[in-house]
């Protein structure tokens, strides 16, 4: 090796080793930046302020007309109530279902059954939902004539319904999987099965044993999941515009239309409902937080009290039933998208259609190259700048012996502050900066909420690897980089790659950051397939929901199978994931 | 064979200005060390100190001494110190042959042939391409050795080495790794619950 090579190897060494101490912040900048400038943006115009369009002075007069808008009431009343009820339901059988399930065979089902459920897109979903619990969707056919009598769809409104209820069975039955995953991944931490087997031997029975027990410990460990749950319900766009009701609208959804409305003016009235959706949005983590205190001190009463409960059965028997039904509606949903894909023509009370066809899909693959070239290209290159990211960070965290990272409450911004009152911001900004909309902007807008999750998704299997394995390779001669390179990595190969998975499903998801910055022109998969949702084309709504769904499924194989393949050799490597 | 010397000059660890050990002591090539105490009382904190990867909570002080280059402030991959833990750690990403040719230094001639040499002296010929979860807990352990002295070690430490083998197998093991050690002319440290394993150590013992 020349001098010249030796001394260039050296400042690429410490050039890398800077990289490393700089990526905590790196990734603290680019997650926080544009959350909180985004916000401060949405304020300047939500009182007055705009010059692009005219808006010079400072006035309240946005606000009055927002609080004059017709419906503004009942959309924000929607928007609270679901925010507050559907994580309420979603966690209670998340919880009720793990006392009665924790250590059976159901338990391990569901380990496995969670993943598949949760790489469904909440767009996706919504739209399986719909096309099952509609008037004349999959359940009321199979029902009627025989249980029901109805000859004809009954003519109630059941999808778009004023007061949302099924905008929040959408969302409880969509979020059930997530905290159960968050749940899940937090049990082992906690020791539940000792803390079951005391209180069990101290004469409380299952269920119980484990609610006063395991739920005071796991649920700090989930909390921030929850908020971004309550965040996500109060806020969601796609998902409201799919099943959401739309006289008024919800909120967020308001507020959407509001900013694409073609009076510019408009905007200022947007820009103050974004801000009240952010009002709106923590004064329910707020209520939230109250009740927390309620629950836990109801809690602890009981358990002082000593009252062994006598409805454990029926208790263990809600969560069970609960989470069943919540699983079956999603997996319904997913076999309503695929006959309606297919079917041709499909007279009401039948339970099949009576012809089948590939119609819809003709007609989506006339349209498919660019939205899902664009949807590839968005998700594939933001799940790889952010695991570069995560890992960098991580690896850091080992390499300098200290907790550099961002601390889990900042790395949850971006996902418990509403999309639409930052994105409305960044906007400003960019116009201001009179950047054209494209697809890289696109791609950082995503990084904001695949950063969080696939940090989420691999921090704890690269904090727990045995430090052994690197002191060993080490004291082997390994250097740092070899040990990163040869040892690190290779052994999380698994955790990575299930990272990337979930990386990419999260792309694809995204409606809001692909809609708005994107300006309309960059289209995906996500943002065609919500587009169809007004229209009334069920076959051609399945086919593109069913596309938007399949991208994140191939994700999670490819995360299971990859590893198996590459180590089908090792047997140590198995079940590392 | 090249005899090598450990010096522990004055080592002292503590941990939150509690004094945990203070050590003086020299160890010649072919010598080993015993270390003997309870849980806690910072046995595996002075192998971490000697091999180069205390944890921060720690303060040591005292120099460490190999032959006559100061150890102290060296990272842990330029000290030449091996490390035998409790268990094998036999790579799980790796072939059996892929483990010992990690611990070949880079610049060796013809690692190939080092590599079935190794393997023959520890009577696993024909070994290279296998699992090393497939061996057994015998194999492993003499693996892990033979991947050890490949990376050319001029000291040895050993935490525990033995104790996670059953009483037949861990007198085989044990004699092995000895003999090797002193063949190798290598001073080591060997820190041990088991009053067995330090009188078969056959050197200086210090309790703590």
């Amino acid at each position: 090796m020349g001098p010249a090579r030796a001394s260039l190897q050296a400042v690429l060494r410490g050039g890398a080793q800077w990289g490393l101490r700089g990526a905590p912040w790196f990734m603290l900048l680019i997650l926080l930046a544009p959350v909180v400038l985004g916000v401060g943006l949405t304020v300047l115009p939500a009182f007055g302020y705009l010059p692009a369009i005219g808006g010079e002075g400072l006035t309240l007069n946005h606000f009055a007309a927002l609080f004059a808008a017709p419906g503004l009431s009942h959309s924000v009343m929607v928007s609270m109530v679901s925010a507050l009820v559907t994580p309420l339901l979603a966690l209670l059988l998340v919880l009720l279902f793990l006392a009665a399930a924790s250590g059976t065979r159901l338990e391990s089902w569901m380990r496995r059954l969670v993943s598949p459920l949760l790489a469904i897109p909440h767009a996706a979903a919504a739209f399986g939902l719909a096309f099952l619990i509609a008037p004349s969707g999959l359940l009321m056919r199979w029902l009627s004539p025989s249980a029901t009598g109805f000859s004809s769809p009954p003519d109630v409104l059941i999808v778009n319904d004023y007061w949302g209820l099924s905008l929040m069975l959408a969302l409880t039955v969509k979020e059930i999987p997530f905290l159960l995953l968050m749940a899940l991944a937090a049990l082992p931490q906690i020791e539940a099965d000792k803390r079951v087997n005391i209180a069990r031997s101290l004469g409380y029975r299952r269920g119980l044993a484990w609610l006063l027990t395991v739920t005071p410990a796991l649920y700090p460990l989930i909390r921030l999941p929850v908020y971004a749950v309550i965040a996500f319900a109060s806020a969601t766009v796609d998902v409201a515009l799919i099943i959401g009701p739309n006289l008024p609208y919800t909120l967020s959804v308001q507020v959407l239309q509001w900013f694409n409305d073609p009076d510019l003016s408009l905007r200022f009235m947007a820009a103050a409902g974004a801000l009240l959706q952010l009002g709106v949005t923590l004064s329910a983590l707020l209520l939230w937080r109250g009740l927390e205190v309620v629950f836990a001190l109801l809690g602890r009463r009981y358990a002082l009290s000593g009252h062994r409960g006598r409805a454990d059965s029926v208790l263990r028997g809600i969560g069970l039933l609960g989470v069943a039904t919540a699983v079956l509606l999603s997996i319904g949903g997913v076999v309503a998208l695929v006959l309606n894909s297919f079917a041709g023509f499909w007279r009401f009370p039948e339970n099949l259609p009576r012809s089948w066809n590939l119609r819809a899909w003709e007609n989506a693959s006339l349209d498919l190259a660019s939205p899902l070239a664009n949807t590839l290209i968005i998700a594939v290159l933001a799940t790889l700048i952010a695991i570069a990211l995560v890992i960098a960070v991580l690896e850091s965290e080992q390499r300098f012996q200290k907790r550099l990272s961002p601390s889990l409450i900042l790395l949850y911004l971006p996902l418990i502050v509403p999309q639409i009152a930052f994105l409305f911001g960044i906007i400003v900004a960019t116009e201001f900066l009179q950047w054209t909309p494209n697809i890289a902007m696109v791609i950082f807008a995503h990084l904001l909420f695949v950063l969080p999750y696939s940090f989420l998704a691999l921090s704890e299997a690269y904090r727990r690897l045995d430090p052994r394995w690197s002191q060993l390779a080490a004291t082997l001669g390994a250097s740092q980089w070899q040990v990163f390179w040869k040892v690190r990595l290779p052994l999380l190969l698994a955790p990575c790659l299930t990272a990337m998975a979930v990386g990419f499903a999260v792309s694809i998801s995204q409606y809001l950051a692909s809609q708005l910055i994107g300006a309309g022109r960059v289209s995906t998969l996500t943002t065609e397939a919500v587009a169809l949702a007004s229209g009334g084309n069920r076959s051609i709504i399945a086919v593109w929901a069913l596309l938007q769904a399949v991208l994140p499924m191939l994700g999670f194989m490819l995360a299971l199978f990859v590893p198996r393949l590459v180590w089908r050799n090792r047997k140590g490597m198995r079940g590392s994931a | 064979m090249n005899a090598h010397q450990l010096h522990l000059k004055s080592v002292r660890i503590a941990l939150q200005e509690r004094q945990l050990l203070e050590i003086d002591a020299v160890i010649e090539a072919g010598e080993v060390l015993t270390v003997m105490g309870p849980s806690g009382a910072g046995k595996s904190s002075l192998l971490a100190y000697v091999a180069g990867f205390l944890a921060p909570a720690f303060t040591a002080s005292g120099d460490i001494l190999l032959d006559t280059e100061l150890l102290n402030g060296l990272a842990a991959e330029h000290r030449r110190v091996g490390l035998l833990f409790q268990d094998p750690m036999l790579f799980p990403h790796l072939s059996v042959a892929g483990n010992l040719r990690f611990a070949i230094p880079a610049d060796a001639q013809d690692k190939e042939a080092i590599v079935s040499q190794a393997l023959a002296s520890i009577g696993l010929q024909g070994f290279a391409k296998r699992d090393p979860d497939t061996l057994s807990g015998g194999q492993k352990s003499r693996v892990a050795l033979q991947r050890l002295l490949l990376s050319q070690p001029k000291a040895v430490l050993l935490d525990e080495p033995f104790s996670r083998l059953d009483a037949h197998l861990r007198r085989e093991v044990r004699e092995f790794v000895f003999k090797r050690l002193r063949e190798a002319g290598l001073p080591a440290i060997m820190v041990t619950h088991d009053r067995e394993d330090a009188e078969a150590a056959n050197g200086v013992v210090i309790a703590l």
